[in-house]
């Protein structure tokens, strides 16, 4: 029956309204065949249909719409036999003019009594909110993909997939992206040619992460190769970058080492500077490791920049450069650090590949397997004649 | 690990009985069959287990790819067949599983010698004249009104009946019924309802019973009289009550007919 007012009054109730009047859609299910018994003012309005359709024939499946039925027999139904109870659960009311009516189902049963009370909110409005919501969800993990592609394209313009071949010079360059590699980072390295036995190795790490941090690197690699053009020193070119960047008016800095190779008599000759970067780490055939370069100031970020050059002439010696996501990835002993850096490099084979892949790899694994910053490393060595 | 691990099987009974193993389908876990199962452990031995990605199955024993077909499921239970290693089982699978159970029946008929298919469909999808109940669009309804509830699915559902969050009940009924992952949901409820299993059906070798519910609102009668006639010999029965889950709304009268469908002879 349907309960009203005047069905309902009963002295001893204070509340004869309270199913009747409720501010939900309410329904009561008989067990076990599960059609509606009892539904009050609100239910009927939710649904669309009236009581007289509804009460002794109807089942709750038969007012949703057929999505809704399968979710109701695999799940809801499965659950509140299990459970006594299902709540805040989203549904459609589907009424006879075709018309979906977003809604939330609260339901409970008990064990002693198999009787199903359900209760039914309107949700036009968290309906909307949700789909916004989903929508928005979607976008945003669209947006990451673009931004992700984005960076890995950008970052692959600014590192050389592999060195280039020269003659009697072996180099061994690698980079690593921090964490998922889905921000840019700022290091990068550059192997280039200046004249038939001149090249250049440029490696450095410009402050900050993100596109802003990407374009100021992509400046200052190519800034770098003109300059290196008319600069054969290299104290001289970060002179020159030092105000190219400064006059870029960008925020972000940059440090570096920059080295040139000239090819002399059966060797090479290494000039070298170093701008607010750590120094390159030489090491001999006997496994002993020295630093290499003077300290000298970031670049674009001081007044008085001040750079010098060191000259070495490499024989059977091979020189690392690397970005300071070497010294300070973090571990469970604290950052990673100089120390730990040249014991493992007095412990490498002498060649110039097995040094760069060992640092990255131990490095990376100081940090299990998850890199706190980017991390760029290149070695090179005479290749004997 | 192996695969009685994996799929939280269990084998309970006397032993040297004859073995009856209980599928559940879309939805939920072995715990579907808490009503019916245990009737049988007298005389049976009785085995229950949570299929890829349900239940309290193995997180790792579910594969986007290889569970993007029934095969996928089909190969699981043979492998977990194999390494129970009880001779022929009777095989009882609920909704989606009874054409699991089809597949490995007919992949492996050595080791299934008995089918009882609960509520079971071949195909979802209306493909007239055949009439499956569903159109393209409805499982596009269900697959969003999924994702509507995922939005809070995992927690407040079982928060309600638990309690406090942190509590361990708590972390036992989350766990335990009806909660899946949601893509993993997602992906059963598309492979459920967009396959199409009757062209199987001819190859069915074992003597096999489908029961149907009076009323059930997600495989139609239809549905249920086409793999009878469909089955070779196979036999139909129809147990008074609505709704999908027999299992749930009516055991006794199901663990009836599973006992009567047991005895069937070959045909």
């Amino acid at each position: 029956m349907r309960l009203t007012r005047e069905a309902g009054v009963n002295p001893a109730d204070p509340f004869p309204d309270l199913f009747a009047d409720a501010p939900c859609g309410y329904a009561v299910l008989s067990a076990p065949d599960g059609t509606l018994t009892h539904v009050n003012a609100e239910f009927e309005r939710l649904v669309g249909r009236p009581v007289s359709d509804l009460l002794g024939t109807a089942t709750l499946a038969s007012l949703l719409t057929v999505g809704g039925r399968i979710l109701l027999e695999t799940h809801l139904l499965p659950m509140l036999e299990h459970d006594r109870a299902i709540r805040e659960v989203a549904l459609d009311v589907l009424r006879p003019d075709g018309s979906r009516i977003p809604v939330l189902l609260n339901a409970n049963t008990s064990s002693d009594d198999p009787t199903l009370r359900v209760v039914l909110f309107e949700a036009r409005e968290r309906h909307r909110y949700e789909h916004d919501l989903l929508a928005a969800k979607r976008a945003a993990e669209l947006a990451r993909e673009a931004a992700t592609a984005l960076a890995q394209t950008l970052q692959r313009t600014l590192i050389p997939p592999a060195p280039p071949r020269i003659p009697h010079l072996d180099v061994a360059a690698a980079y690593r992206p921090a964490g998922d590699g889905s921000v840019v980072g700022g290091d990068f390295y550059d192997v280039f040619q200046v004249g038939p036995d001149a090249w250049w190795i440029v490696l450095g790490d410009v402050s900050g992460k993100g596109v802003s941090a990407a374009a100021v690197t992509s400046f200052v690699r190519y800034t770098t190769r003109a300059l290196a053009l008319d600069h054969p020193d290299p104290s001289e070119l970060l002179q020159h970058l030092d105000r190219a960047l400064h006059a870029h008016g960008t925020d972000h800095y940059c440090t570096a080492v920059v080295t040139t190779l000239t090819r002399q008599d059966d060797t090479w000759s290494v000039r070298l500077a170093l701008a607010g970067h750590p120094p390159a780490l030489l090491r001999d055939a006997a496994g002993r490791v020295r630093e290499l370069g003077v300290p000298g100031t970031p670049v674009g970020l001081v007044d008085a920049a001040r750079f010098t050059t060191v000259t070495h002439l490499l024989r059977d010696e091979t020189i690392t450069l690397y970005t300071d996501g070497v010294t300070e990835a973090r571990g469970h002993d604290g950052l990673y650090g100089e120390t730990r850096l040249q014991s493992l490099l007095e412990q490498c084979s002498h060649r110039p590949h097995a040094i760069t892949d060992r640092i990255t790899d131990e490095v990376l694994r100081y940090q299990h397997g998850v890199a706190s910053d980017d991390i760029a490393v290149v070695t090179f060595a005479a290749r004997p004649a | 690990m192996g695969h009685v691990e994996l799929l939280n099987a269990t084998v309970d009974g006397p032993p040297e009985a004859p073995a009856i193993v209980f599928v559940h389908g879309f939805g939920c876990g072995q715990h579907m069959w808490r009503h019916v199962a245990p009737a049988f452990e007298s005389d049976h031995r009785v085995v229950l287990l949570d299929l890829p990605g349900s239940g309290d199955a193995h997180p790792s024993t579910y594969d986007s790819a290889r569970h993007a077909r029934l095969e996928g499921y089909r190969d699981d239970l043979v492998a977990l067949l194999h390494e129970l290693d009880l001779g022929p089982v009777a095989l009882v699978g609920h909704s989606v599983s009874a054409m699991i159970a089809v597949l490995v029946q007919i992949a492996h008929p050595e080791l299934v010698d008995r089918l009882v298919l609960v509520t079971p469909s071949a195909r979802y999808l209306d493909d007239p004249p055949y009439v499956g109940g569903f159109t393209a669009s409805d499982i596009d309804d269900l697959l969003e009104l999924m994702s509507r509830n995922h939005l809070g699915w995992q927690d407040p559902l079982a928060t309600l009946v638990a309690g406090d969050p942190t509590s361990a009940a708590h972390d036992e009924l989350e766990q335990a019924f009806c909660r899946t992952r949601p893509e993993i949901a997602a992906e059963f409820a598309a492979v459920t309802f967009r396959g199409d299993n009757r062209a199987d059906l001819p190859k069915v070798s074992a003597p096999t019973v489908v029961l149907q519910a009076a009323d059930d609102s997600v495989a139609p009668p239809s549905a249920a009289t086409f793999v009878r006639d469909a089955i070779p010999g196979a036999g139909l029965e129809v147990i008074d009550t609505r709704g999908h889950c027999p299992q749930l709304t009516a055991p006794a009268e199901t663990i009836a007919a599973i006992r009567r469908s047991l005895g069937a002879p070959h045909p």
